[in-house]
């Protein structure tokens, strides 16, 4: 298939999940701030950081409030990673390669961009936050669900998938580090009543709580890190993310399993065979956000290597390829640049 | 649906005869339009719209700038032709087009019909669409114009005229066909009963022309080659690709490497045979054509001159629709094939005839004054809508550049009811039909019919707020069992 048309996949799937899961990262904040007897004075700023885009806040809005987050996470268009921002970079890849995808997998993603970009969504968001952020949910899971039942599992299905598994491996590591802010101030009561209930939460944000109970029972940190970090059941675990992302990068390649030919499939499998030997009790005494953080480096490293083998091709020709089309400032360039820039800001605006 | 009083205001119209009697083949639209419940059709139509806004079914506009993308209005109404009054409408189609292929391979090659004066050579040679790189050059196949979109209007006494032969990159057929699949959505039932000529082939057509004119026998890979997703029509380039499950590839995802044309892929590069272009040629090959070009591909039309690529259409095509060479069409059909056009040009007066520029210049208030070599509506003049101010700026213009000016008298074109709120007014109407050229002739039945929303306009052109409607060819005793 064309690169271009892999890359714009691979992003369509990419900021669709993300979406998804911003949805998820203010839910579960939603959530704990419902539930939780203690007030957190400062739980909104920590969730602004982990998306990324703290300077970016800072510098439009006065206070760290729940509305000022959500509005910015979620409405914002001057924020490039908030739900709407997302939305339109999936709409407008999307619509550069309607020929390559299914029309009902097209019209879904036209559909969530309206559902998100309506004057009526920032109602919504306001009076309703939890139905607004259901509905984003379940608009992606929809566009993973309709693609994969009207579209041919061939390349660029796989280039869809491998998006979305990486994108939501990088954002099931990233819900994990909410948790890490929001207990800052108490780590040493870990394993605490009010502990327990937080990581309940957690695990029902993303989705996890029911088959975590089937698995494991009661609720215990270390269960909940194992089950989101290294399950290969489950399909949120980074674990079973990272297994089925080689699957479909293997099925591009046409590379045997096990084995690898370019730096993509050498690092992928590295990162996989990492997690999958892991021990959860060695993370979390190592400390959970430095194993978090470095995870992440190493997966954006995969996320360069991705852009360099198959969307290369598309610098080949030099200042002519570069020069392209009229859409070339906005949509490779966006990428590329997102490719190796982006995921550094965004692992850069964690440490600050 | 309110349809009592609607007037047709003694204009020809498309549904209606001249006493306000439905027409016969439209009497089964009536009948449904009156058997629905009230507010039924009203909310037919919304419905209708919304599923443009979910499907995406959009245009760019430019003037308003990059990526403002709109839907092109839809009348849930259909246009009704008859079948016969079709038929004469083919023929007419698919003998313009066999000529204008010869004129075409005859301008570009022998130029007997310049050397014989029936065509000017001056007005050939001074056209800005005649490409010098096509001298001498017989395209596969032998065909140019694989794809028109001729526009027909009707004039006050019934008749269809050609208003201009679209033998570049015509668009609007991806309307056609959206519009019937949301015509079959909304009123279902009308569509298993009736005797309405179908359009579904036409994806499957295009293709077959596209690998039929592959210069590999045994490969036979098309691409449709789109400017990219701010062009105007980009939504047609990427459901005509999408309908025809081949590849929609940009300038930039092309390279032409041993004088053929090849794609970036995933796994290297892949060589592509035929380009469904809807680039312009000015902007194909900056190597050949305009230098400034991103949008194209260096060296594309050293691959098509080394006979290694099909382009469709074929460079050089836009001399023949020239609107000062569409005055000649009915010479050139007598010319080629010794018969009598079937299908009449309106009367032109060229700027470039001395007694013609007069009579321009003195009537420049009745007469529609256009460019030669524009489309899309831009930069012609309707006199009887013109300030004075406008008129002397165009008598200013084509006094300076006549060989760029033609006038037609304003037709009296005709009209169909759309559906205004709970009534019925009419609207103005013109009808492109698509022809495919091949291993033979193909006209899909119906076309486009574009509709000047705005009250009283005669500008039918999405750009300047035109709107659609689905065409039924129907048999003259209605379409029924």
């Amino acid at each position: 298939m064309l690169s271009r048309v892999a890359e714009a996949i691979y992003w369509m799937a990419r900021y669709i999940e993300r979406a998804e899961n911003t949805a998820r990262y203010i839910d579960v904040s939603l959530n704990m701030t419902l539930d939780a007897p203690i007030a957190f004075s400062d739980q909104w700023q920590p969730l602004v950081s982990i998306t990324g885009n703290l300077d970016g806040f800072q510098a439009r809005y006065r206070t760290a409030d729940r509305d000022n987050v959500i509005q910015f996470l979620a409405l914002d268009r001057e924020n490039p990673s908030s739900i709407v921002s997302c939305l339109s970079k999936a709409r407008e890849n999307a619509r550069s390669i309607r020929e390559a995808i299914s029309s009902e997998t097209w019209e879904q993603v036209n559909r969530y961009y309206l559902l998100v970009s309506s004057p009526a969504a920032a109602r919504r968001v306001r009076e309703n936050p939890a139905s607004f952020f259901a509905d984003v949910k379940l608009y992606s899971q929809l566009i993973a669900g309709v693609s994969d039942a009207t579209t041919s599992h061939d390349e660029a299905w796989n280039f869809m998938r491998l998006g979305r598994l990486l994108e939501r491996a990088d954002n099931t590591s990233r819900l994990l580090d909410v948790k890490y802010y929001l207990l800052l101030p108490s780590v040493e009561e870990v394993g605490g009543a009010v502990d327990d209930m937080e990581w309940s939460i957690l695990l029902r944000s993303a989705t996890a709580l029911v088959m975590y109970r089937r698995k494991f029972g009661q609720i215990s940190p270390e269960q909940v890190v194992e089950f989101l970090l290294l399950d290969t059941e489950f399909p949120r675990s980074i674990l079973f993310c990272l297994l089925n992302a080689e699957e479909s990068l293997h099925a591009i390649t046409g590379t045997p399993p096990g084995s690898y030919r370019n730096g993509v499939e050498r690092r992928l499998g590295q990162l996989r065979s990492e997690l999958a030997y892991a021990q959860v009790h060695d993370i979390i005494s190592q400390g959970l956000h430095e194993y978090l953080d470095g995870f992440q480096r190493l997966l954006n490293g995969i996320g360069e290597a991705i852009s360099e083998t198959f969307f290369g091709m598309q610098q080949l020709n030099g200042a002519m390829a570069g020069a392209g089309g009229p859409t070339s400032d906005v949509l490779s360039g966006d990428q590329s640049q997102r490719g190796a820039g982006w995921h550094r800001g965004y692992a850069g605006d964690l440490r600050q | 649906m309110i349809i009592e009083g609607y007037d047709s205001g003694g204009w020809f119209d498309e549904i209606f005869d001249a006493g306000g009697r439905p027409r016969p083949e439209a009497q089964l639209l009536l009948d449904i339009i009156h058997s629905q419940p009230e507010g039924e059709f009203e909310r037919l139509q919304e419905t209708a719209n919304a599923a443009l806004v979910n499907l995406g079914i959009t245009f760019n506009v430019y003037s308003d700038g990059a990526g403002v993308e709109r839907v092109l209005p839809f009348d849930i109404l259909p246009r009704v032709v008859r079948d016969d009054e079709w038929d004469h409408i083919e023929r007419g189609l698919k003998q313009r087009i066999y000529a204008l292929n010869l004129f075409l391979q005859d301008v570009y090659n022998d130029a007997k019909i310049l050397r014989a004066g029936v065509v000017p050579e001056e007005l050939v040679l001074s056209a800005p669409s005649y490409r010098e790189a096509c001298r001498g050059l017989t395209p596969p196949q032998g065909i140019w114009c694989h794809i028109t979109g001729t526009d027909l209007v009707r004039d006050k006494d019934g008749a269809f005229y050609v208003l201009e032969d679209n033998l570049r990159c015509p668009s609007g057929v991806s309307y056609v066909l959206e519009n019937r699949r949301l015509m079959k959505q909304t009123f279902p039932d009308l569509f298993a009963s009736s005797l309405v000529r179908s359009v579904d082939d036409y994806p499957s057509k295009l293709l077959d022309l596209l690998s039929f004119i592959s210069p590999r026998p045994d490969h036979r890979r098309a691409a449709v080659l789109t400017p990219g997703v701010y062009n105007s029509a980009y939504f047609e380039h990427s459901y005509l690709a999408q309908q025809m499950g081949i590849e929609l590839v940009e300038g930039r995802d092309l390279i032409v490497i041993d004088d053929a044309a090849h794609m970036r892929t995933t796994r290297g590069l892949e060589r592509v045979d035929v380009l469904y272009r809807r680039i312009d040629d000015d902007f194909l090959d900056p190597l050949t054509f305009n230098p400034d070009s991103m949008l194209g591909v260096p060296g594309l039309m050293r691959a098509y001159k080394s006979g290694n690529l099909g382009l469709v259409n074929a460079p050089g095509t836009g001399v023949a629709d020239d609107k000062v060479i569409y005055a000649f069409v009915p010479q050139i059909i007598r010319y080629y094939l010794g018969e009598e056009p079937i299908l009449d040009n309106v009367p032109t007066y060229l700027c470039w005839r001395e007694d013609d520029m007069a009579y321009v210049l003195e009537h420049m208030s009745e007469l529609v004054v256009k460019p030669a070599n524009e489309s899309g509506g831009y930069g012609l003049l309707v006199g009887p809508q013109a300030t004075s101010e406008e008129l002397d700026d165009f008598r200013g213009r084509v006094k300076h550049n006549p060989r760029n000016y033609v006038a037609q008298p304003t037709l009296a074109l005709s009209r169909a009811p759309v559906i205004v709120g709970d009534h019925l007014e009419g609207r103005h109407v013109d009808l492109r039909p698509y022809i495919l050229y091949g291993r033979d002739l193909y006209v899909l039945p119906g076309g486009l019919t574009r509709v000047a929303l705005k009250k009283g306009s005669l500008v039918v052109n999405s750009s300047q707020g035109g709107g659609s409607k689905d065409t039924w060819v129907v048999s003259a005793r209605g379409p029924q069992c």
